[in-house]
């Protein structure tokens, strides 16, 4: 079906809201990344066989659902009964009987399959009463989880191409790059450019031919929401390119995507080629005249691609290198024509802002960053998964509401935000609201949202040099101080974390840092010190008990610290003994223990079972110092 | 058309002058010294006219600039930019009317410095990177020096020309630290011409060849040479006179003659025509 009016549109999307209707009762299960990973394709397998067998499609009216990614990965697989809103986690495919029985037929809960409050252990049924959901204000994930991502009229019933029918018929680009900029809407890649600049001096910039790029070329470490918006509602990032295609006069764009996303990419050719057929994309889209048409180009894993100009080099099918932007892309881009690049988030942004209106969407957020942001809030936080909060809110309330606080309750000690070009950001900063400007002032960024959380038992220094390692293997390695940079920060840590560190080391650290920050040429080199400076900033401690005293705070580091079993404390338990890898630790059950530490590798599992408060940990001192006493 | 040749090159003049473009110059303020500068340069030939000292490794006039040595970061700012200044890379940075360059300001000193820190860890045998580093103050790197020292800055000049000559015989592989220039996978290039231009513009000397009367090796692939059918030197390899041919237009019989002898003749030629006139 070719969609090509107005009346057309609307009459469309009321046969597809019909059809929606029609189903009294659905079971959705998501078919996310997680879920799936986790086994939800048997459990939808499970559900599609069992309504089969029973007929309760007919005698029921239930429908299943595959939908996107719910957010709640941890917990997945997930599955949700509607209307009832009930959600049930960690399901497997023999308990499919059970819930079709008792809740889709009576309406009754299957109580263990609930979600229970980590703390009160009170079970919470209500897909809405639960506090990593009821927290959130979704815009760029507002369909994810509600529709079905292969079916384009589900999408269409709920509200899907409402902002393209408005933008194409009531709006000239112009008009349409003023709704962006009163909602506010700033790149959700990371770097925050306000996106209605960027639109208008590429709509003003002079060019037969121009582009329109969606960047989902999400890599860093943690990060996946723009993976489940691909996924999961791929038809709001299409719907949005083509607005932008809109506003600036492009008929050409591009999505480039990891190829490392395959379902993305499975489900974003299913949604363009069902855009094209029903003539939301393509030739004359809804009869208005205009054309613009999506072609898919798959990414090969670089993370230096993400790099606006890399991804550029990349699409013209040369080396992802990045080069220099004194030309912005909006000039000068893709085959040297004006060009918008966007991320995936913000083009779904877009579209639901042509839809509500830009002050809807300025509703929310702080006096600079407006609207919603998505994160991935992963690490060593209860609830892990995927999140959209209203900019401004503040960390606490994001690791501790909505994340349900630390894992097994153990201090907080630091969250990173926004990948190897965020920073490492400690408890003081927990109460600082959410938002571009604050973050940069507390030497972190916003990146692409991922948000890793860490206990007590992480050493900060460890974490610096993780993100360093992922960093020397993704630098492109074209300029100096990113290539060779990087390659001596990381020996640096290396042997500060081996215990010869140099007195000087700090220092070194320092002047690299900054000299790479200053000197890279693109925004990888330039934020690649960040991990290092924040955990400087505010971890230097832990710095300075590495080199000077040869130990570490955390006691995650090997070769530094040495366990012993407080023999006074030891109940003789034995749950020590079981968690050793190497069967280091001698005596009886209900005799005390000790650890053998010529066999202890300083794994430290033995402290982390322990629930006596019977181990501690000491540094070992520098080797050089430790050597000469023995 | 194919690029690089003659009838394209005019007609870009054309093209230039009838914009009215080509002789537009623009005023750019070096180190307090105000210079005029064609509209199409880059801020690192605004510093050269002013008679700055700003070293570079991966810049060359024969070929595109790159940016990536990163040694010739100069400070920019404007009057309206209220103090602000950018940190940006001369060779890339576009000139324009009234720009203001610091070319040896502490920061930028600073940055030349921790770059050339690093590639004299990388080349710590290399004459020129060290006589760079003395130059700017650096006796000894402060990082871990190579366990295997390289000659190669990775500064991209030799691919650069081997693209703007025609063949792209080699390209940098591999990623971050693991890259490296080298032909394609690192067997003898069919593409080489042999024509030595990787060599000569390298500027640290590390592409080595061997070339005779009769042979010539480089990228582990030897080339047969022509000779002047004068004087009987090497001339040109056989590869490199078919790629012209096929390439520029040029015919085999120009390659029959090398330069010098080619001067010879033309002498005689108009000692020649002088007598009969």
């Amino acid at each position: 079906m070719r969609i090509d009016s107005r009346a057309a549109f609307d009459a469309a999307v009321q046969a597809a809201k019909e059809k929606v209707t029609g189903r009294k009762r659905q079971v959705f299960v998501c078919c996310g990344t997680g879920c799936l990973a986790n086994g939800s394709a048997a459990v939808a397998e499970a559900f599609a066989q069992q309504i089969a067998e029973k007929g309760l499609d007919v005698s029921l009216g239930l429908f299943l659902k595959r939908t996107g990614c719910h957010g709640f990965c941890q917990r997945g697989p997930l599955v949700v009964v509607q209307p009832e809103g009930v959600l049930y986690t960690r399901v497997r495919p023999l308990d499919v009987t059970e819930i079709l029985d008792q809740t889709v037929a009576n309406g009754h809960c299957v109580e263990r399959l609930v979600y229970r409050d980590p703390s009160t252990k009170a079970p919470v049924p209500k897909y809405a009463d639960i506090p990593f959901y009821a927290n959130q204000t979704r815009v760029a994930m507002r369909n994810i989880g509600k529709v079905d991502p292969a079916d384009i009229e589900d999408s269409l019933a709920n509200g899907a191409y409402a902002g393209l029918v408005r933008a194409l018929n009531d709006l000239s680009p112009d008009e349409v790059i003023a709704e962006v900029e009163r909602a506010g809407l700033r790149g959700r890649g990371g770097a925050g450019f306000p996106t209605a600049r960027k639109w208008r001096a590429t709509a003003m910039a002079k060019g037969e031919r121009k582009f329109v790029i969606c960047n989902g070329d999400e890599g860093d470490p943690g990060a996946f929401k723009d993976r489940s918006i691909l996924e999961g509602d791929p038809h709001s990032v299409i719907e949005g390119m083509v607005i932008g295609a809109y506003a600036v006069g492009a008929h050409e764009g591009f999505v480039y995507v990891r190829d490392e996303y395959p379902l993305a990419v499975v489900h974003l050719g299913v949604a363009i080629a069902q855009a094209r057929e029903w003539g939301l994309l393509g030739k004359n889209i809804l009869g208005t005249g205009f054309d613009f048409d999506i072609k898919v180009s798959r990414g090969g894993g670089a993370f230096v691609c993400g790099e606006s100009s890399a991804l550029m080099r990349s699409l013209e099918g040369k080396v992802g290198e990045p080069r220099a932007k004194y030309v912005h892309a909006s000039e000068r881009g893709l085959y040297d024509c004006p060009t918008v690049l966007n991320n995936v988030e913000t083009w779904s942004d877009v579209s639901a802002i042509l839809a509500r209106g830009g002050d809807w969407f300025a509703r929310w957020g702080t006096e600079k960053s407006k609207g919603t942001k998505a994160f991935s809030l992963v690490g060593k936080v209860k609830n892990t998964g995927l999140i959209e909060l209203p900019m401004g809110m503040t960390l606490r309330r994001i690791i501790f509401d909505i994340g349900g606080g630390i894992l097994k309750d153990r201090p907080f000690k630091a969250v990173q935000t926004g990948g190897p070009s965020g920073g490492c950001l400690p408890e003081s900063c927990l109460d600082l609201p959410v938002d571009y400007e604050q973050l940069t002032a507390a030497g972190s960024m916003m990146g692409s949202g991922g948000m890793i959380v860490m206990d007590d038992r992480t050493c900060m220094v460890d974490v610096a040099r993780y993100f360093l390692r992922f960093l020397v293997e993704e630098s492109c390695g074209k300029c100096v101080p990113c290539r060779e940079g990087l390659r001596q920060m990381l020996a640096i840590y290396d042997r500060i974390l081996e215990g010869r560190g140099r007195p000087d080391d700090i220092g070194r650290i320092e002047r690299l840092a900054r000299g790479m920050k200053l000197g890279s040429l693109c925004e990888l080199g330039k934020s690649a010190p960040n991990p290092v400076l924040s955990t400087l900033r505010y971890f230097r401690d832990e710095y300075v008990a590495h080199i000077e005293r040869g130990e570490c705070p955390a006691g995650m580091c090997r070769a530094l610290t040495r366990y012993e079993i407080i023999t006074e404390k030891c109940t003789g338990c034995h749950l020590c003994t079981r968690a050793c890898p190497t069967g280091a630790i001698v005596g009886k059950p209900k005799q005390k223990h000790a650890i053998d530490q010529g066999k202890c590798i300083s794994c430290g599992a033995c402290y982390d079972v322990c629930r006596d408060d019977a181990i501690r940990f000491g540094g070992r001192g520098r080797p050089e110092v430790a050597a000469a006493a023995q | 058309m194919r690029s690089g040749s003659v009838v394209e090159a005019a007609l870009r003049w054309q093209q230039r002058l009838s914009e009215g473009g080509f002789w537009a110059m623009v005023t750019v303020t070096v180190d307090g010294r105000s210079v005029k500068v064609r509209e199409q340069a880059y801020v690192l030939e605004a510093c050269r006219l002013a008679g700055a000292d700003v070293p570079t490794l991966c810049h060359h006039e024969a070929v595109e600039p790159y940016g990536a040595c990163r040694l010739c970061m100069v400070e920019v700012t404007r009057p309206e930019w209220g103090g602000h200044t950018r940190m940006v890379a001369s060779c890339l940075y576009p000139v324009e009317d009234g720009l203001i360059v610091h070319t040896a300001t502490e920061k930028v000193l600073d940055v030349r410095r921790v770059v050339i820190d690093l590639l004299l860890a990388r080349c710590p045998n290399t004459p020129l990177v060290r006589q760079m580093a003395r130059k700017l103050g650096v006796e000894e790197t402060s990082y871990e020096k190579a366990a295997e020292p390289t000659d190669c800055i990775l500064c991209g000049l030799c691919t650069r020309v081997c693209d703007a000559i025609g063949p792209a015989a080699i390209s940098a592989v591999n990623r971050g630290i693991g890259r490296e220039i080298a032909p394609p996978f690192k067997e003898p290039p069919p593409a080489c011409i042999g024509c030595l231009a990787c060599a000569e513009i390298c500027p640290t000397g590390h592409i080595k060849y061997q070339t005779s009367d009769t042979s010539r090796t480089i990228w582990g692939k030897t080339f047969e040479m022509l000779r002047c059918s004068r004087c009987g030197r090497a001339y040109v390899t056989r590869e490199q006179a078919a790629f012209f041919e096929r390439t520029r237009g040029i015919p085999a019989s120009y390659m029959g003659l090398c330069d010098s002898c080619k001067r010879k003749v033309l002498a005689d030629t108009a000692a020649q025509l002088c007598v009969t006139r």
